[in-house]
């Protein structure tokens, strides 16, 4: 029994989350690895860019609320989301006509295409704070949890209670029906495998007849919606706060740098590996230990390998170490 | 003289700007402004040497100028006796525990061939020393934060005057940036962009959450100060007779006595903030005249050619017989340096330490595009970025202002977009930067004033 307690809590309080983080992760670093693979740029602006979809969706949220549309126990919200997919995807085609398209055109090098995209991030950071303000907002409704921790305990008669968020599940589902999809559609269709060739080896891509134009649109389509998708997601299971979506940049980097950056896939792992290593390094495991260990050797400390404060700084030194041993990530991205 | 007029006319019309301020809102904001312009222009110059020199991309300076930062209260404030007495020693014996598994490392790197063995035998030292270091620190840190948390709770510093600190956080920064240097100057630019950034994050989550070392989040205030107190000045005879001899045209115009005596107060609490102000600017202007003359000669000398030929060329000047790699890093440090002297020369102005107001959007992309703007390369356009942007940063919300109640006029004042709209005047800045900087990288790539070079 106590083995079993010991596995619950591990569940509730590493598995779950961890997974639910990792998934909103994973949709940054995809978003990040496919402007890098195909554009050939770091975006800086990614926070900011997720935090603009999400500040979309809450407006549409609110519009919705205010007609009385709801979906029950489901966030409103999910039916703002293709709303503001449509608006980001304008707002993204908008910003690639008027700033980015110059610098392609020109053939710049990638490190004035960053320092644009930082002009970008100001401006980009600058709208949200002026339409909704910098401060926090939680826009979920509809039922918040799927299992509580005090119904599981009822249920099962165990001492440990595992509570799943209803964000939670609708995180990871949503994750995995993108995600799949966009492999699906990068690995099947024509349009799909044209933007592969184009990341790949952009002068033969072109002599192969493939339009650079066509490419660069559907890219900035599937990072709209990937950034609102994402962006929203990590606002419905937390909140939604525009510093919060910049500093969340940072993983999101580090993930798609672990993961091999201009690797769709290895961006998809790389938001496991950041979310999960991040949790499992600063989780206190007294519990845990007490459950397996006997009395007498039940630790008296807190057993915490780093104290929660350095959560960041853990993806960061993992990132650290990537770059050093392995600068092409850990399956294997664009060769630097 | 001719070809320099364009520096000059820069120059003229950014000072007649912050004039302007001083007749039109206060002289008290044009010198605070003023001062955090030169402190920008320190900054930039740093970021200058790295970028317009050397072209290596570094979004860590808000790591830099915490450390710097730091070092202003590590030098200024006492040391606390009883924090010592009780957590020193342990403190202490982690420190040569850290030096130990450094020396350690480099024993096994120098005498071992690479191989995946070795790599074990690094990650269970580097392993085994930190748990080893956290059993014998934690008691200390333990003891340290419990000595009256609520004044110290930490160790405090060495009690020297502060201005010592300037060259303190130069070491400091620069000694983070060898380590830096050592591990991610060989990444390719952007990858080196994200790298740096990331890990000035890390380092002020260090400096935010080591409380025994910096009070974290709780602040360290009351800092020295190399300029008198304002206090002190008011009531002190010499600067009374300095400021009534000032203001003797509008003070003979007020006949009452009792009248005059209160005037002449008011006039000596404003001189004496304005006199401290002064007395900061006075010491900044030193620095950042010292620092340009000394990277305009590196800028002119073979060195400052050598690293633009690196810059320009990288293989080519490496087939002269250039060494890339130690220049690159010889030059990270020495910007980082110099960042580390504005970071100390920062907390040094405001008199206090505040760890959790270090953001990157302040402290490293608000300098970059001071750089971008100013024009990288070269020194006088570096400074003038710093200035020009400085000076828009502070007074975007006012212009923000304006111009909401200038588009807005036909609303009532109670309508919701007006009544929006002015809260959210403090955010124009970030779009005003935006803006800015993408229009200066569009239409003038290289600057306000462009780098140029003259072979003498």
């Amino acid at each position: 029994m106590d083995f079993i307690n010991a596995i619950v809590l591990l569940l509730n309080y590493i598995f779950v989350p961890a997974l639910a983080y990792g998934s909103q992760l994973a949709l940054g670093a995809i978003f990040v690895t496919l402007i890098y693979g195909i554009l050939r740029f770091a975006n800086f602006a990614t926070g900011d860019m997720m935090s603009f979809g999400t500040m979309v969706t809450i407006l549409f949220t609110w519009y919705l609320q205010s007609l009385g549309v709801s979906l029950g126990f489901l966030p409103t919200a999910l039916i703002a989301i293709p709303f503001a997919i449509m608006f980001m995807v304008g707002y993204m085609l908008l910003i690639d006509k008027f700033v980015f398209k110059y610098y392609r055109v020109s053939k710049s090098p990638p490190v004035q295409l960053a320092m644009v995209s930082i002009g970008v991030m100001f401006v980009t950071q600058a709208v949200v704070r002026i339409i909704i303000g910098p401060s926090d907002r939680r826009f979920f409704d509809g039922e918040k949890f799927l299992i509580k921790a005090g119904e599981f305990k009822e249920m099962t008669g165990l001492n440990e209670g595992l509570a799943i968020k209803s964000t939670q599940v609708i995180t990871i589902v949503v994750t995995l029906i993108l995600v799949s999809t966009l492999f699906w559609f990068l690995n099947k269709t024509k349009t799909g495998k044209s933007m592969r060739a184009y990341s790949d080896n952009e002068d033969l891509a072109l002599l192969s007849g493939i339009d650079p134009k066509k490419i660069v649109t559907i890219t900035w389509i599937i990072a709209g919606i990937l950034a609102t998708i994402g962006g929203a997601l990590y606002g419905l299971d937390k909140s939604f706060k525009p510093f919060t979506y910049f500093n969340n940049m940072l993983p999101i980097f580090a993930a798609a740098i672990v993961g091999g950056i201009g690797n769709p896939f290895g961006a998809f792992l790389g938001g496991y590996v950041i979310a999960f290593s991040e949790i499992l390094l600063t989780y206190a495991y007294k519990k845990f230990f007490m459950y397996l260990l006997p009395e007498s050797l039940e630790p008296n400390t807190l057993v915490q390998l780093l104290s929660t404060d350095y959560k960041f700084a853990v993806s960061f030194s993992i990132l650290v170490i990537v770059l050093l041993y392995r600068p092409s990530g850990i399956f294997k991205g664009k060769i630097l | 003289m001719r070809k320099n007029l364009n520096v000059i006319a820069a120059y003229t019309i950014m000072m007649g700007l912050i004039i302007l301020v001083g007749i039109f809102q206060s002289w008290n904001i044009a010198l605070s402004i003023f001062n955090l312009c030169l402190i920008s222009a320190v900054m930039t110059m740093g970021a200058n040497i790295q970028w317009g020199y050397a072209g290596l991309i570094n979004f860590g300076i808000m790591g830099y100028t915490a450390l710097g930062g730091l070092a202003a209260v590590l030098i200024s404030v006492d040391p606390v006796q009883e924090a010592w007495s009780v957590g020193g020693s342990n403190i202490l014996l982690s420190l040569l525990l850290i030096i130990g598994m450094v020396l350690a490392v480099r024993y096994v790197l120098k005498k071992y061939e690479k191989s995946k063995v070795r790599t074990y035998i690094i990650a269970s030292i580097i392993i085994a020393g930190i748990i080893i270091i956290r059993f014998v620190s934690e008691p200390g840190i333990e003891a340290i934060e419990e000595v009256d948390p609520a004044k110290t709770g930490f160790l405090g510093g060495f009690g020297l005057p502060i201005i010592f600190s300037w060259i303190v956080g130069a070491l400091f920064a620069g000694g983070l940036a060898f380590v830096i240097g050592k591990v991610a100057l060989g990444l390719r630019a952007d990858y080196l962009a994200i790298a740096t950034l990331l890990i000035s994050e890390i380092v002020i989550a260090i400096i935010k959450h080591e409380d025994w070392l910096t009070r974290g989040v709780k602040n360290v205030i009351g800092l020295k100060r190399p300029a008198p107190y304002e206090v002190n000045l008011q009531q002190t005879d010499w600067f009374i007779n300095l400021v009534e001899k000032f203001n003797l045209s509008k003070l003979n115009l007020i006949t009452d006595l009792s009248e005059r005596q209160a005037a002449l107060n008011q006039f000596v609490i404003e001189g004496s903030s304005i006199f401290v102000k002064l007395c900061y600017s006075g010491l900044f202007l030193i620095v950042v005249i010292i620092l340009l003359i000394l990277t305009q000669k590196a800028l002119y000398s073979p060195w400052g050619r050598m690293m633009r030929a690196i810059r320009d060329n990288e293989e080519a000047a490496n087939a002269m017989g250039k060494n890339v790699v130690k220049q690159h890093l010889l030059i990270f440090v020495l910007g980082s340096a110099i960042v580390g002297i504005a970071g100390a020369m920062l907390v040094t102005q405001d008199g206090l330490f505040t760890p959790g107001s270090y953001r990157p959007m302040r402290y490293t992309f608000l300098i970059w595009v001071m750089v971008i703007v100013g024009g990288s390369g070269n020194n006088f356009g570096a400074i003038l970025g710093g200035f020009v942007v400085w000076f828009l940063w502070i007074e975007s919300a006012p212009i923000g202002l304006y111009l909401v109640n200038l588009t807005t006029a036909g609303l009532a004042d109670t309508h919701f977009l007006k009544v929006h709209l002015i809260e959210s005047v403090p955010y124009f800045r970030f779009l005003m930067m935006g803006i800015g900087l993408l229009l200066i990288m569009r239409y003038r790539p290289k600057g306000i004033l462009p780098e140029k070079i003259e072979i003498k």
